[in-house]
């Protein structure tokens, strides 16, 4: 963990980084949208248990990498992905990997609240069911009720748990999201934008959350909100034009930059 | 303004209070005005044009619900069937009821001797009028060889006559004393006052004014000459001579004959056709006995005119009397037509109904439905959601939109083609007509199904790709569901499309004449539009209401 400040060799970085509480390992990885190449020889080690936030210009490729990490991607026919991305030392492109079982481990929540249009309880108890998490209707219960409360939404919606998720609030419906990303306990929670759809007050209760939730959960969240980021985030990566430019620690990165376009970025001047 | 502008670029402000200014403002609001205007005008004009037709087709379509039969008092004869056989359901069946309602019908109106009084009597019913009887007395079997008080249907061109009369009926008083010369056949009336002189004069101011214009003719053709033209104008000449006898001698008895308004007299609680006319005696043709050859007193006997001339209607002056005496004995009973839904096609239009056709579509749509929910439904999710999108998949969407413009009786004739030609499918069924329907319907459910599927926003996929479901999780637990109500909108209006599809059906054979209720799928069946093509294609009037109540039926069946 004391790595990083620049990107790496993988040969240094793995011999050094995959023993260590590195979660999640990139190596080199390139993406590309047909003939565009949207990420260059991305490399950085993701720690467990905290919160890894990426900043950069729109475009910059910061939510495209996020998307690598659950093989989201896989599902635009354009898109193709090179190098290697590891789980728990566990390579996720392999093609003996279940991408199914993937998504669950890492779960996401998206930049625009999106509950499936129906009833809240079963927002969070769709992902147990279809993974076969619950025996009974009780578990069930019990993990929607754990998940809501992990979402610090139980108290609001206890009463109303057959109601459709999307005639909740804005901030709710996000809080929901989040309910049911962790309902089927992912080890990563891939966060876009969570907030930028929000109010103030909603966005504070959302940053709240996620930094109780780092507690147990390796959190990497895209972020447009330099504040956002220097509040919720252990470490910062910063992106720019498909390349990682500079990572590390937030307090570090934000007080202390070593690029140049770090520092322009942050303290406003371009983005 | 700005710096782009430049220091000497002209200042472009926005101009709100010159006269070109407020010019372009009305101008806006004629514009605005203008187009509302034309858009009431095309929603008058559409309404107008459904109103009237909703209109007529009610109009027309209404009487086709009801129905006329004469209330009548049988006397069922006990010998109609053994004793032994009673017991038998089928041979109460297989009585001969003609003769039960025939003597029940001549008792209703005794005195009809002539065979062709008989027969215009006899002939008010339809040939479906026994089988009200038959049913009571299959049901009860006690009833054989007692008075039954039974409604007998009857034929169209009555039924017509009681719906919409063909003839309007204007009577008035005698006035002198009218003295009969017999009771039935032809007799001859005389009256003690000129009783007939303004029809007598009516009829030969007619004539004169035939003469004149004959007279007229004449003139003309012989300003040409030739034999041919004298040879015509000596015929003209003939003709006005005779008919210059008759009008100038006003005691020569006038023949009425069927192209005028005919003229009876009802005496003695008979009634008489005329059919020679002076002033004062009249000979006529007996259509109700009279009771009796007495003198009728002054007011006690009448003169009737049915003013529609009887070349002009369906019914003869006969029929018109005999139907107005069963009205006013009240025996005339109008009724919900409950055959028009419960049997099937007839040659006789009262006893033609919609059963047939309606299990028919029902069937027919049945088959269409079950086909093409699943198959153009699932087509459409693996199209829109699965399958890779290379050459093979644009040609088949080509081709699906396509088909969907392909006309109708296409399909009709690929379905003569494969299904009868080939697999040897029985013709007319709803089994082979559903799956030609299937093929028509078939394009307009997978293109509505993709679209709705289209408009699934991606971020609901997504989110159940986020906590780990599979494509086809996403697919069928999030997608379809939200796409359904566009798909059901697509499979309704292609279903509606196909139950008012006829072209593809009349070349499988479901055009033909069947009078039996389907009970199966590979039963001989047509459907409802159909059958309304058909019978709009017959001559008899009734066939025309009937047309009109299946139009009712099969637009009330499309609302559904």
């Amino acid at each position: 963990m004391d790595m990083s400040q620049q990107t790496l060799t993988p040969e240094k970085a793995v011999t050094q980084q995959v023993p260590t509480s590195a979660k999640v390992v990139a190596r080199d990885v390139n993406v590309y949208y047909g003939e565009k190449h949207a990420l260059k020889d991305v490399s950085i080690n993701i720690p467990d248990k905290s919160v890894t936030a990426f900043i950069g210009p729109s475009g910059c490729g910061k939510s495209t990498f996020l998307r690598c990490i659950n093989r989201m991607n896989d599902t635009i026919p354009s898109c193709r992905v090179k190098g290697t991305i590891t789980i728990d030392a566990q390579d996720i492109y392999d093609p003996a990997l279940d991408v199914v079982q993937l998504r669950a481990r890492v779960g996401m929540v998206f930049q625009k609240p999106n509950p499936f249009p129906k009833s809240i309880y079963e927002n969070v108890a769709y992902g147990p069911r279809i993974h076969g998490m619950s025996r009974s209707k009780a578990d069930l219960d019990q993990i929607v009720e754990s998940s809501l409360r992990k979402a610090s939404l139980w108290e609001e919606v206890k009463n109303r748990l057959q109601e459709s998720g999307t005639a909740l609030s804005g901030g709710q419906q996000q809080r929901l999201c989040i309910a049911r990303a962790i309902a089927v306990s992912p080890d990563i929670i891939l966060m876009d934008e969570p907030c930028s759809a929000l109010d103030p007050i909603a966005t504070a209760k959302i940053e709240e959350l996620i930094d109780e939730l780092s507690q147990n959960f390796c959190i990497i969240i895209v972020t447009h909100s330099m504040q956002q980021a220097a509040r919720v985030s252990k470490r910062t990566a910063f992106f720019h034009l498909g390349l990682l430019l500079e990572e590390g620690e937030t307090n570090e990165m934000f007080t202390n930059p070593t690029n140049e376009k770090t520092q322009a970025y942050i303290t406003g001047r371009f983005g | 303004m700005t710096d782009i502008a430049g220091a000497d670029a002209p200042v472009l402000r926005l101009d709100m209070t010159s006269d070109a200014a407020k010019r372009r403002i009305r101008k806006r609001y004629a514009a605005e005005a203008r187009f509302k205007a034309y858009g009431l005008a095309a929603l008058a004009v559409t309404t107008l044009f459904v109103g009237a037709l909703v209109f007529d087709i009610i109009r027309n379509g209404i009487p086709a619900f009801t129905q006329h039969s004469l209330t009548m008092d049988v006397a069922v004869p006990d010998d109609l069937v053994p004793t032994a056989t009673r017991s038998d359901p089928l041979a109460i069946r297989g009585a001969d009821y003609f003769p039960v309602t025939r003597d029940a019908l001549k008792a209703a109106i005794p005195g009809i001797e002539s065979r062709r009084g008989e027969r215009t009597l006899v002939r008010l019913l339809s040939t479906g009028a026994p089988d009200v009887l038959r049913d009571r007395l299959v049901a009860d079997p006690s009833l054989i060889g007692k008075t039954v008080k039974v409604p007998l249907l009857l034929s169209d061109d009555a039924d017509l006559y009681f719906k919409a009369s063909s003839t309007s009926i204007v009577k008035r008083g005698g006035i002198g004393t009218a003295t009969p010369s017999g009771t039935t056949g032809e007799i001859t009336i005389l009256t003690s006052s000129n009783d007939f002189a303004a029809e007598v004069v009516t009829i030969k101011q007619a004539a004169k004014a035939k003469a004149d214009a004959l007279a007229i003719e004449a003139a003309r053709l012989t300003t040409f000459g030739g034999q041919s033209v004298a040879q015509r104008v000596t015929e003209i000449n003939a003709e006005i001579a005779e008919l210059k006898a008759r009008f100038d001698s006003p005691k020569i008895e006038e023949i009425l004959d069927a192209k005028l308004p005919s003229k009876l007299v009802e005496i003695n609680g008979g009634l008489v056709k005329l059919t020679k006319i002076t002033d004062v005696s009249v000979t006529g043709e007996v259509l109700l006995p009279l009771a009796s050859a007495a003198d009728a007193k002054p007011g006690d006997w009448k003169v009737v005119t049915y003013t529609t001339a009887e070349s002009n209607r369906k019914v003869s002056d006969q029929e018109v009397a005999f139907l107005e005496r069963f009205r006013e004995k009240g025996m005339v009973d109008r009724h919900f037509n409950t055959l028009f839904f419960t049997s099937g096609d007839s040659r006789e239009p009262e006893l033609a109904g919609i059963r047939g056709a309606l299990i028919g579509s029902l069937l027919t749509l049945f088959v269409t439905l079950v086909l093409c929910l699943p198959i153009g439904v699932l087509a459409a999710v693996y199209l829109e959601e699965f399958a890779t999108k290379n050459r093979i998949t644009d040609l088949i969407e080509v081709n699906i939109n396509n088909l969907a413009a392909v006309p109708s009786i296409v399909f009709g004739l690929l379905g003569l083609a494969v299904f009868l030609n080939f697999f040897n499918f029985p013709r007319s069924a709803p089994l082979v007509g559903g799956l030609v329907l299937a093929l028509l319907v078939l394009p307009t459910i997978i293109i509505a199904s993709r679209a709705a599927l289209k408009a699934v926003p991606p971020s609901i996929k997504e989110a159940a790709l986020g906590v780990g479901a599979s494509h086809q999780q996403a697919v069928f637990h999030h997608v379809l569901p939200l796409a359904m109500p566009g798909i059901m909108t697509g499979t309704i209006i292609g279903m509606a499309h196909a139950l008012g599809e006829t072209a593809p059906l009349l070349m499988i054979g479901m055009v033909a004449f069947i009078v039996d209720v389907p009970t199966a799928l590979t039963d001989a069946a047509t459907v409802l539009p159909v059958q309304i093509y058909l019978w709009s294609d017959l001559p008899e009037v009734a066939f025309k209401l009937k047309t009109a109540g299946a139009i009712m039926v099969h637009l009330s069946q499309k609302e559904v």
